[in-house]
């Protein structure tokens, strides 16, 4: 391995909190104010992960090993997604359905652990959760089947690397129909607006803030930073659709790597800046179009020659 | 086939398999010699469970050594001219005993504390009968998938409907038990038919009264009703969708460790079926193939969302049962598409995922259905409502149907998912392919699938066993007795065996896809990637564990803290389990969006004055092909109908009067040659 992987794979563990960070900053400059540092979130984690545990006396083993496989699962779906210059350190052909699955299995848990604690807030926040992601899976999947018939390629990693600039440019029209579908899969997947809003003060509106609740110290610090993960392998995701791979290479395109997580960030919170919630009815409509702006991807492709 | 086949491994296989199938049949004896009540009845009941578990043992051995390859088969008398009589093992015969006889001998186990006269007297009633039974049901099933020709098929088949439908209605005394051992007995009917149907066009199309290899130029119309007839005929039994009705009630009705038979083990002969008349035919139409693929869609989504819909605990499974007999369904489309579009790396996956599903669905399903029972067995009640933290309760349980949850929803490092891997790789080969892109379709099918499964298992394991209890007997549940454990325990060890080390199956899979395709086929260690899928798994494991011990010491001290917290309810301090989410208003947010194909029953109350009294609000979702189409369909035909009924009187002389007036006829047409010679 190349040395200057190793040192591009320890910066990229204090990304993901980052965009988080970029978020929130965001959000504060659009509303006029100066809002958090861009670091805030990484001395909450490390606050939170010194501290003693408050547990209810209702939870069971599983509140605990919830946590642990929130981050477990985001890890492992960061190995398997391409970092810039980084290649996917595990490569095999069908890996983009372990991606899609071990997200499920982190999902499984946070949303049972909710339950784990008896409160009808965080039922509540666990039935959404649950609710939204059989319309968020078909977009994701019909977006590899795309990716799969553009590179021919059932691997994730040669699925978004395989690509030559000259062809992906003849490609543009279903990558962008992807990449708008995708989009939508990571503002859902990660609770962000419109579908979910992480900064409210009202349970009742909340998807993944509420069932979060209960958790304290290091139990909330691992949920925190598996969900930043799983928004930065998300926007890793979605940033190799837009940008051709031979433009990742060496220290600037390392630099290219974080400007584009950056960017994917701002844009997010441009879109909270700007948008309300939608109305909990309204968020399948949503999604179904988004499911079906990656199917008409495919549709273009059905012919075609590969 | 051939005598060179002989030589093998086989007959010892074969030989063990009927010795195992003989000894299940008679195992019911001990307690037909005995008085019912008798002192001895008990030591009776042991020794049949006994010999049941034996003749499981036995069995398995032979069923390894028939998957070890090669085909045994021995002659029997042939009671008519033209037909000939013969039992055999090859690969696919032990890939389907195999699970028969790991279940079935682990819920034998389970049963005998399950229904034991110790923990219900009235079990001493009904307790022989279901022993018999269950022992008919296992031999029948061995005898299935040993039988080489029509008539042993459907002599074993007929006992296999028999035997089950005796089980089903064990607890004849409940009228739902008896209308749900009705409606499968109906069912089965239709089945029978179909095969018989199906049997005699074999005949005309290959000359053999059996399952044979249709050949290329078998006639297109030929073709497609031996297809369609073996579709409906064993699509009723494994449960397909737009033809399981019997299936819910049924599998809600029978006692747990027989619906865990069932749903893991008995409707896996529909595939079986379907699977030997498809062998081998050379050029299936593309058609086919959709079909399968369509149907097994149709299934897989509808299947979960009407599970997603119940709350009864053990039709909830059932209706997974469906989900998975499409994904089975899937698979085997797959394959079939390769077979046609010149493909064989499409065979190999789908067939692959096709049969690793057959034994994970067996496994994990029975591990669930099992669970299900002690937890009706502890709180006395299938309604999920009133159930709920039941992991303290009954910790082991929890745990192991948490392993059985995970693995049905296809996650890492359950099994499930190594079964849906292979099919999603199959469907991906279609979507690389140009002009095939459209059969890649299922695949964003089955991933919402798998979505909705979570849900619907998030809502299970969290309204059963997470939370606070929801009724006293859910407060007051024992855990279930050690051998009930025990058989849960190495079921889900089988689940945990596949999930970490798919490869050690690849081999006994890749036979037995060579045996059906009859042609050479890639070996699926290149085209799945087993090794990494057993990485995955084990990180996921290690990296948990490791973060669970490093939080472990912070944990007990919080568990040790007095006064214990209690859970934040947002500043309201009266918290009750009542306020819980129930497992209906947790699954509302989806079933809400199917509300047109489940077409729910709600009775809600009308608040007319200013101070109403106390009310009740109901929703019911029952199964929308039974209800709103076929019993009306149904009652329709009854009544245009009506003026025939005159004909059968129940007068024996009448009866013989109708035959003799169908037989003159065929008679004169037969000696006129009007079979065409």
């Amino acid at each position: 391995m190349k040395a200057i992987w190793l040192v591009e794979l320890v910066a990229l563990t204090l990304v993901p909190p980052l965009l988080v960070g970029v978020i929130r900053k965001t959000k504060a400059l659009a509303a006029g104010r100066v809002g958090p540092s861009l670091w805030q979130l990484h001395r909450d984690l490390l606050k939170l992960a010194r501290k003693e545990l408050a547990l209810s006396g209702t939870t069971t083993w599983v509140f605990v090993v919830a946590p642990a496989i929130a981050l477990a699962t985001a890890l492992l779906g960061a190995l398997l997604v391409p970092l810039g210059t980084l290649p996917a350190a595990i490569a095999f052909d069908g890996d983009f359905v372990l991606f899609a699955y071990v997200f499920a299995l982190g999902r499984f848990f946070t949303a049972a652990a909710a339950l784990d604690t008896g409160s009808p807030f965080e039922g509540m926040g666990a039935s959404r959760e649950v609710g939204f992601a059989w319309l968020t899976e078909p977009a994701l999947f019909f977006g590899f089947l795309v990716l799969a018939r553009l590179s021919g390629a059932a691997s994730l990693d040669r699925m978004l690397r395989s690509t030559e600039s000259s062809a992906w440019l003849e490609r543009t029209a279903p990558l962008v129909l992807v990449a708008a579908g995708l989009f939508v899969v990571l503002l859902t997947e990660c609770g962000r607006l419109p579908v979910d809003d992480p900064a409210t003060h009202l349970e009742l509106t909340m998807i993944h803030e509420v069932m979060i609740l209960d958790h304290s110290g290091p139990l909330l610090a691992l949920v925190e930073y598996a969900a930043a993960l799983k928004l930065f392998v998300l926007s890793a995701l979605l940033l190799h659709v837009v940008v051709p791979a031979a433009a990742f290479s060496g220290w600037s395109g390392f630099a290219l790597f974080l400007g584009g997580l950056v960017a994917i960030a701002v844009a997010i919170g441009a879109v909270e800046s700007t948008m309300a919630r939608l109305r909990l009815l309204h968020v399948p409509t949503l999604l179904i179009a988004a499911a079906l702006s990656s199917g008409f991807a495919l549709l273009f492709l059905a012919g075609g020659a590969p | 086939m051939s005598a060179p086949g002989l030589a093998a491994s086989g007959p010892g296989g074969l030989a063990l398999l009927v010795a195992a199938a003989a000894l299940l049949a008679a195992s019911g004896a001990p307690e037909l010699l005995v008085n019912r009540t008798g002192r001895r009845a008990a030591a009776a009941a042991k020794l049949t469970t006994a010999l049941t578990v034996l003749a499981c043992l036995i069995g398995s051995w032979g069923a390894l050594v028939a998957l070890g390859g090669g085909e045994a088969r021995i002659g029997l008398l042939a009671p008519l001219p033209g037909f000939e009589v013969a039992l055999g093992a090859d690969a696919l015969s032990g890939f389907f005993a195999l699970p028969v006889f790991v279940v079935g001998g682990l819920c034998a186990l389970y049963g005998a504390s399950y229904w034991s006269p110790r923990r219900h007297p009235r079990h001493l009633r009904t307790g022989r009968r279901l022993r018999i039974g269950y022992g008919l049901l296992l031999a029948s099933l061995v005898f299935i998938v040993l039988a080489r020709d029509g008539l042993s098929f459907l002599v074993a088949w007929e006992g296999m409907a028999l035997a089950n439908f005796f089980l089903i209605t064990i607890e004849e005394e409940e009228r739902e038990v008896r209308r749900a051992g009705w409606t499968y007995l109906l069912y089965s009917h239709v089945t029978i038919l179909g095969l018989f149907a199906l049997f005699v066009l074999e005949r005309q199309a290959t000359g053999t009264f059996g399952f044979a290899t249709l050949a290329a130029d078998t006639p297109r119309a030929l073709g497609t009703a031996i297809f369609t007839l073996a579709v409906v005929a064993f699509g009723v039994k494994a449960g397909a969708m737009p033809l399981h009705s019997w299936l819910p009630a049924a599998h809600a009705s029978a006692p747990s460790h027989v619906s865990a038979l069932m749903s893991g083990v008995v409707i896996k002969m529909g595939i079986y079926g379907l699977l030997r008349t498809l062998a081998g035919v050379a050029e299936p139409p593309l058609a086919w193939g959709i079909v399968l693929l369509t149907l097994g869609s149709v299934a897989a989504l509808f299947g979960v969302a009407y599970a997603l819909a119940q709350h009864d605990l053990k039709r909830l499974l059932a209706f997974h049962s469906i989900e998975n007999i499409g994904i089975i369904l899937l698979g085997l489309g797959v394959a079939l598409v390769g077979r046609s579009s010149g493909r064989p790396a499409w065979v190999m996956l789908g067939l692959a995922g096709c049969l690793l599903h057959v034994w994970n669905h067996a496994l994990f399903k029975s591990l669930l259905f099992l669970g299900a029972g002690s937890v009706v067995d502890a709180t006395g009640s299938r309604d999920l409502e009133t159930a709920g933290g039941l992991a303290r309760r009954m910790p082991v349980t929890a745990v192991l149907f948490f392993i059985g949850s995970i693995a049905i929803c296809g996650l890492p490092p359950g099994n499930g998912f190594v079964s849906e891997l292979l099919v999603f790789l199959g469907l991906a080969g279609a979507a690389m392919t140009p002009g095939a892109a459209w059969a890649a379709l299922p695949a964003p099918v089955l991933a919402s699938t798998g979505a909705l499964a979570v849900a619907c298992f998030v809502k299970v394991c969290g309204v059963l066993f997470l939370g606070t209890p929801r009724s006293a007997a859910a407060r007051e549940a024992r855990e279930a007795p050690a051998p009930m454990l025990v058989a849960m325990a190495l079921l889900a060890a089988g689940c945990a065996w596949i999930g970490l080390a798919p490869g050690s199956l690849a081999p006994a899979i890749e036979r037995c896809a060579r045996d059906w395709s009859r042609q050479p086929l890639p070996a699926l260690a290149d085209l799945a990637p087993f090794g990494w899928v057993s990485a995955a798994a084990v990180a996921l494991v290690l990296v948990t564990l490791l973060v669970f011990l490093a939080l472990l010491p912070r944990v007990r001290r919080a568990r040790k803290r007095e006064p214990a917290l209690s859970t934040w309810s947002c500043g309201y301090a009266a918290s009750s389990p009542r306020l819980q989410y129930t497992a209906s208003s947790f699954a509302e947010i989806i079933t809400a969006r199917f509300a047109w194909a489940l077409r729910p029953k709600v009775h809600s109350p009308r608040v007319e004055s200013l101070f109403p009294a106390p009310s009740r609000f109901h929703s019911h979702v029952g199964d929308a092909i039974l209800d709103d189409l076929l019993l009306p369909a149904a009652r329709g035909a009854l009544r245009a109908t009506a003026s025939l009924r005159a004909l059968p009187q129940g007068l024996l002389q009448r009866y013989i009067l109708y035959i003799l007036a169908l037989l003159v006829p065929l008679l004169i047409w037969a000696l006129a040659g009007g079979d065409g010679g």
